[in-house]
């Protein structure tokens, strides 16, 4: 994570887990001390989106940016004039969660100015259980499209695949073969194999990408 | 076939193909757009036709067309949406043709919320246009169920020519969860001899109408639909039901809150309270019989919905005065929490377990 760029944009399709992967990211940042803003691009998604857990996350001493508009449900595409701040402001370890599909990568083209080749890291979270992102064409077509409407390019990939709560070793398995093949066939690398804690102690030690726990911030106790 | 995560709302598209589904019309609405964004762009790839329409109110009269036609269509929006729709409905009802009417439920009253609610129990249950009809309408707790009643509910429409509502809260249809598509159960279907498909100059034209000039044509075909209704009274019934028969409380809830009752009831076993739940599955036919099994120790029925007070009506119908019937609801697209759910057992319960 120190040899990230300071600016990480988290891209993918809706229900890959970039925002579980984000929110556990910023927390993972704060907790080594830095100085860190999550800015919650997510004009697609109108649930479970980063904004919902402004309070946790502020408390642990995050700075979090969702709409202008002030309420969390609001079904308006307002992404706040605040996002500039951290990118701006270079003594913040930025996180952007874009929206996903397409679709939602758009809002990232506003801000390219500030991403310089080297200065920022775009990370695609690929889930090979999602139905849309299952073979290494159909993830790379993704890929693509999300870096044409966002003018930005993908510098990492990250196997964050799930079924939720019952993920097993099998799946994560399953997500690295995808990841490898993806990225053998566009030559970036896999970042972070990001899984449920109890999935991740029971991973083999030899896979390509730094394993990185995560905690469900975003289901409730009664959801799958 | 193995399981993937879908969110709700694809699912729906997803298991309309899969039931046959070719026709879907519909106008965009938070929290079900993604379904007809799915239909879009999966439709065309079967050979089917997606329209948006200019208005909620053209494309229920576009599936009253294609409905007439004897093909499977389906539309879907959220609550302010099938208010538009209203009209169409019971023109279809009226006309007895099959069709799939799906609503995830927002905060209401008027444009209300984009947030989960339940608050189109009545609209659904008893009819939001005009007339002696009735909808099936099937309220499914997760993905996988949505998926399952989405197949069989186009088989329900189709056996009984009559349209099924979907009825589920923005939760169900924005939450992402594992499905898997098996091959249901299918039912004999008789042929659509009925659907206005062209005579071939061999027979007299089919009419799909559902005006009637004469009144004793009307009350006819008023007791014909009926008598259509009782047969699915007595045969559609769908409800799960847990630990009635030893319960001292008795939680009724249907769609997300009965799940949110379920995680509440397994806190409080591990209490030692003895609570059991009966979750309609079927909104209409309404399991009134299923609230005949709970046994006489029971201290009283607790409702759960995210609106006011809507289907306790149904529970109070059921139980007939053998217990008392509490509710506790959350509105505006607020989702009530287990813990608030066990604090009103315990309030039941009198302090005595």
């Amino acid at each position: 994570m120190i040899n990230d760029k300071r600016i990480r944009i988290i891209t993918g399709h809706y229900g890959s887990g970039k925002t579980e992967f984000s929110v556990n990211y910023a927390v993972k940042l704060a907790s080594m001390g830095k100085k860190v803003a999550l800015a919650d691009l997510d004009v697609v998604n109108l649930y479970f989106r980063s904004r919902e857990r402004a309070e946790t996350l502020k408390e642990l001493g995050i700075k979090v940016i969702g709409s202008s508009i002030n309420t969390p449900a609001v079904d308006v595409p307002a992404i706040s004039p605040e996002v500039a701040t951290p990118l701006q402001d270079e003594s913040y370890e930025a996180i952007l969660d874009v929206g996903g599909d397409p679709a939602g990568a758009r809002a990232l083209g506003r801000y390219v100015e500030y991403f310089k080749e080297g200065n920022y890291d775009m990370f695609f979270v690929l889930n090979a259980n999602r139905p849309e992102t299952q073979s290494a064409v159909k993830a790379i077509e993704y890929i693509r499209k999300i870096e044409d409407v966002s003018r930005t390019k993908v510098t990492g990939i990250i196997n964050n695949t799930h079924l939720l709560k019952s993920t097993t070793v099998e799946d994560v398995l399953k997500g690295q073969e995808l990841a490898l093949e993806v990225s053998n066939k566009i030559n970036i690398p896999i970042k972070y194999i990001s899984t449920l804690e109890s999935v991740a102690e029971n991973l083999p030690n030899n896979l390509e990408g730094e394993i990185f726990p995560i905690k469900l911030f975003m289901r409730e106790e009664w959801m799958l | 076939m193995a399981k993937v995560l879908m969110k709700g709302n694809e699912a729906i598209g997803a298991a309309a193909i899969k039931a046959g589904c070719k026709y879907f019309f519909g106008y965009p609405i938070t929290p079900q757009s993604e379904l007809p964004e799915y239909m879009s762009r999966e439709l065309p790839k079967v050979g089917g036709i997606f329209l948006q329409a200019e208005s909620e109110v053209a494309a229920i009269n576009m599936v009253y067309g294609a409905a007439g036609a004897g093909e499977r269509v389906m539309t879907s929006s959220s609550s302010p949406g099938i208010s538009l729709k209203q009209e169409g409905i019971t023109y279809i009802a009226g006309a007895e043709l099959p069709c799939l009417i799906v609503n995830i439920m927002r905060g209401g009253p008027g444009l209300g919320s984009i947030q989960p609610s339940q608050t189109d129990y009545f609209q659904a249950t008893r009819g939001g246009g005009n007339g002696d009809y009735r909808l099936v309408v099937l309220a499914p707790a997760d993905v996988q169920e949505l998926v399952d009643l989405i197949i069989e509910g186009f088989d329900i429409a189709d056996q009984y020519r009559n349209p099924v509502m979907i009825l589920g809260d923005g939760m169900i249809g924005q939450m992402m969860e594992p499905v898997e598509f098996t091959t249901p159960k299918q039912r004999e279907l008789s042929e659509k001899d009925w659907a206005t498909v062209g005579t071939g100059g061999k027979r007299n034209p089919n009419i799909i109408n559902s005006l009637y000039i004469d009144p004793e044509s009307l009350e006819k075909h008023n007791i014909k639909l009926q008598e259509k209704y009782k047969i699915i009274k007595e045969n559609e019934v769908k409800v799960e039901s847990y630990n009635i028969e030893d319960a001292d409380v008795v939680i009724a809830a249907y769609g997300t809150t009965a799940r949110i009752a379920k995680t509440a009831i397994s806190k409080l076993e591990k209490e030692g309270y003895k609570v059991g739940l009966i979750r309609p599955i079927s909104l209409w036919p309404y399991p009134y019989d299923e609230f005949n099994k709970i046994s006489d120790r029971c201290k009283g029925i607790l409702t759960v919905e995210m609106n006011s007070g809507q289907m306790v009506d149904d529970v109070k119908i059921a139980v007939d005065g053998r217990f008392p019937v509490s509710f506790y609801g959350r509105t505006g697209g607020m989702v009530p929490t287990p813990d608030a759910i066990i604090e009103r057992v315990k309030e039941i319960y009198g302090g005595e377990k």
